[in-house]
């Protein structure tokens, strides 16, 4: 069993202070009367925010009726809810059996070893998560990870960190608002 | 003469290794050279190995092109459109020429698959052109009984191709049989197997045959709601089975009296799974679908008594009700004329891991592994040994080389201790680690448990916790034996299909590879080399030439020596990081 948890308190108040719960006003209304559309619901909400705010819980349970425990029941069972902000790319490392038989721990852990982070957890810049997931379904490109929409594929620990490296100096370049020079 | 035909394979493996820069780049090339050739998309063609794949149909012929880039098409574009030769460097397969890779096809029968990466998967025409949709419209028009529907599938000797292996037409038949109006159809497409992806190609590539299986299944046993559960780790292919049911529903296939047949409503809708293994079961996915923890419940009831909202409920796998539309059309005996005794058809194999050839196949049953590893996947990788495959995923098991002469088929792959599983197949080399792997397993399902039933919330927790020390040298004598008990007691204990066979990865292993879990527990050692802390590392006195690189390197400082002279690495400061034997050029650095 996997179990998570919404963060210390003292993590909590630096995090959650401003969250605009108008945003969720359209979901909630959408599938206020409809049995069984707690999943969409709550992954709707995660899709606006990245994660499920605390305050989302108490909006969606005061509109719906639906009892909280219920709530924080479903959305800790399933593996895709999270319960904590995230970083701006999301890294999912494939563990699937093709990618563990070609090493894929091996590319965990030269990333982590890279990021200073653990698994689940978010840079201090906030540029990345790195989340371990059982399987991508691309096993023919094993090892496999993929950041954002994006897949990459056959990697090496060098090769990720590469990667990562490379998107991290697009994300401060965006930042910093320099425009990349072209390559045409 | 027909225009020339360029298709680009479009699935998930196939955009992950580059096709949908192919793609563009001959768009680009296509405007700016104003070449003549129609330009289209298709899905995976299961030569994943060769991806990104594009395929040029001319009058001659068929000609696959394979490990295509954004340099290579320029070449290919050129010799083959505007030339008119193939070029035959770049050729993985054609119907015209012999190529070394066209093995890969030889063998194999196509009935699931049959319209994956032939027919672009977003036009419902292009399905239709190849007798999409005609049968449920020979259904509708020789008003075939939803009786003789279900005899037809059950004399097709079809099981579920999800890895339970029930018989498919009996399912039906008892939600046929079960009392009441509000009925629905469920497709299981929650693929969670780790290493397996034979329903992603299927719902990405040919999705409206999935659909017209489950309408097929809908009219036989009196359905009105059809229920797609999808993981949502696959978004290209929800993005296509939303696109296919707005299309069904355009034409009139999904929505009031379909197809002319007075009273047969039925829609289908996508739902999207969260994340959780556990809901491939099928009582557990039917509470996600209600919106709950997806945990699963006691059978009997079954669900085509007692499914959905307590409804009379069909469930079957993506590949099953892809199969249905062309045993309807093709009649039960053409389809039971490939397979064994007991079981009928071909199966699905995603075949990967250390395998020369990985990719999707379609085999008849009856085929033994020993002919898909070598035929069909050419080979291991670097032509090492081979050990073992992994059948069924982490409800599955191991089948040693020995035994790979075992036919495909759901009894004789039972015999063995695996399972057959939805179809994933791992192929394992003489480097991996046979404890490793139910480590590996163990570890999937102790995350995975649902929590309900103790012994496998538990029980899985202190085998994975024995495995880990196993690994990690720690192991005692007694162990093996421990590990047995606590599978029995899960085995028994688990209510679901989770917990019954979370086991099975140990337990063969042991049965096959005991030598090797003695290995660690007594000898400290990692027979396959992998399992780190069981490593050691040493120099080669006479090979070593003092060159400094290891040393330099070490990030413990436990390699000594002066230049020029033999290096000695101190086993007390070793962590066992394996940096000195990857960067000494001499290969002075042995392992054991």
């Amino acid at each position: 069993m996997r179990i998570e948890r919404f963060c210390k308190i003292e993590e909590k108040e630096a995090l959650t202070q401003d969250v605009n719960l108008n945003l969720i006003e359209p979901l909630i209304k959408k599938y206020k009367y409809k049995k069984g559309n707690l999943i969409p619901l709550l992954q709707g909400v995660q899709n606006i925010y990245g994660y499920i705010p605390e305050q989302a819980f108490y909006e969606i349970s005061r509109q719906t009726g639906l009892k909280l425990n219920d709530l924080y029941g479903v959305a800790t069972f399933y593996a895709q809810f999270r319960l904590k902000p995230v970083g701006k790319n999301i890294v999912r490392i494939c563990h699937g059996t093709a990618c563990h038989v070609q090493n894929a721990s091996k590319v965990t852990e030269d990333l982590l070893n890279f990021l200073e982070i653990k698994d689940g957890e978010t840079t201090p810049d906030g540029i990345f998560t790195v989340e371990s997931v059982a399987c991508l379904g691309c096993c023919s490109l094993a090892p496999v990870m993929m950041i954002g929409d994006e897949t990459y594929g056959k990697l090496t620990g060098k090769k990720a960190v590469d990667i990562v490296k490379e998107v991290r100096r697009k994300e401060v370049l965006k930042s910093k608002k320099i425009e990349e020079p072209s390559t045409n | 003469m027909n225009k020339i035909q360029v298709i680009v394979g479009l699935g998930s493996c196939g955009i992950a290794a580059g096709a949908a820069k192919v793609y563009n780049e001959i768009e680009r090339i296509k405007e700016a050279d104003n070449l003549d050739f129609v330009l289209k998309k298709t899905s995976c063609i299961g030569m994943c190995f060769k991806e990104p794949l594009v395929e040029i149909k001319d009058d001659t012929g068929s000609y696959l092109y394979g490990e295509v880039d954004t340099k290579k098409i320029d070449a290919i574009l050129e010799s083959h459109i505007i030339k008119s030769i193939p070029l035959k460097d770049y050729l993985v397969y054609s119907d015209v020429i012999e190529t070394p890779d066209s093995k890969y096809f030889k063998g194999q029968v196509k009935i699931a698959l049959r319209n994956c990466g032939y027919i672009d998967p977003e036009s419902i025409e292009e399905y239709e052109a190849r007798k999409g949709y005609q049968a449920i419209k020979k259904i509708a028009e020789e008003k075939i009984s939803c009786q003789d529907v279900i005899k037809i599938v059950i004399d097709s000797g079809l099981r579920g191709r999800g890895g339970g292996g029930f018989p498919t037409g009996l399912k039906w038949k008892f939600a046929n049989s079960s009392p009441g109006t509000e009925k629905y159809v469920i497709c299981n497409a929650d693929e969670g197997d780790p290493g397996a992806f034979m329903d992603r190609s299927v719902l990405e590539g040919d999705p409206h045959s999935v659909l017209e299986g489950m309408i097929i299944a809908a009219y036989s046993i009196g359905a009105n709601q059809g229920v797609i559960y999808c993981r949502a780790e696959y978004p290209l292919a929800v993005k296509r089975l939303n696109k296919a049911i707005e299309q069904a529903r355009q034409k009139g296939y999904l929505g009031k009296d379909i197809f002319g047949i007075e009273g047969f409503d039925f829609d289908i809708y996508v739902k999207e799974g969260a994340g959780a293994f556990v809901c491939g079961e099928e009582t557990a996915l039917i509470a996600s679908v209600e919106g709950e923890r997806g945990m699963p419940r006691r059978r009997p009831p079954f669900p085509a008594v007692s499914g959905l909202w307590r409804k009379p409920t069909n469930i079957n796998n993506v590949e099953t009700y892809a199969n249905i539309p062309w045993i309807i059309l093709n009649g039960a005996a053409e389809f039971s004329k490939y397979g064994t005794e007991k079981s009928k058809g071909t199966k699905v194999f995603a075949l990967t891991g250390k395998i020369k050839n990985g990719g999707l196949v379609e085999v008849p049953m009856g085929i033994t592994i020993r002919e898909i590893i070598y035929n069909l996947g050419g080979g291991i990788i670097g032509d090492k040994k081979f050990k073992a495959v992994q059948l069924g995923g982490p409800s599955g098991g191991c089948i040693p080389e020995y035994l790979s002469d075992t036919i495909v088929d759901y009894d004789s792959v039972n015999a063995t201790g695996a399972i057959m599983g939805s179809g994933g197949m791992v192929v394992m080399d003489e480097t991996t680690c046979m404890v490793d792997v139910a480590r590996f397993f163990l570890d999937f399902t102790q995350k995975e448990s649902c929590g309900k039933c103790t012994f496998c919330r538990i029980g899985t927790k202190r085998m994975l916790e024995i495995l880990t020390r196993i690994t990690e040298g720690e192991g005692k004598e007694g162990d093996i034996e421990k590990l047995e008990t606590l599978a029995n007691q899960i085995r028994e204990s688990s209510l679901c299909g989770l917990g019954q066979t979370a086991p099975n990865p140990v337990l063969t292993t042991i049965k096959y590879f005991r030598d090797e879990y003695e290995a660690h527990i007594r000898d400290k050692k990692c027979p396959a080399l992998y399992c780190k802390k069981l490593l050691t590392y040493e120099v080669i006195p006479e090979k070593c030439v003092g060159c400094f690189v290891c040393k330099r390197g070490c990030p413990v400082n436990a390699i000594e020596g002066e230049k020029k002279q033999v290096h000695f690495i101190k086993q007390e400061l070793c962590i066992k990081c394996g940096d000195c034997y990857s960067k000494c050029k001499f290969d002075a650095i042995k392992v054991f």
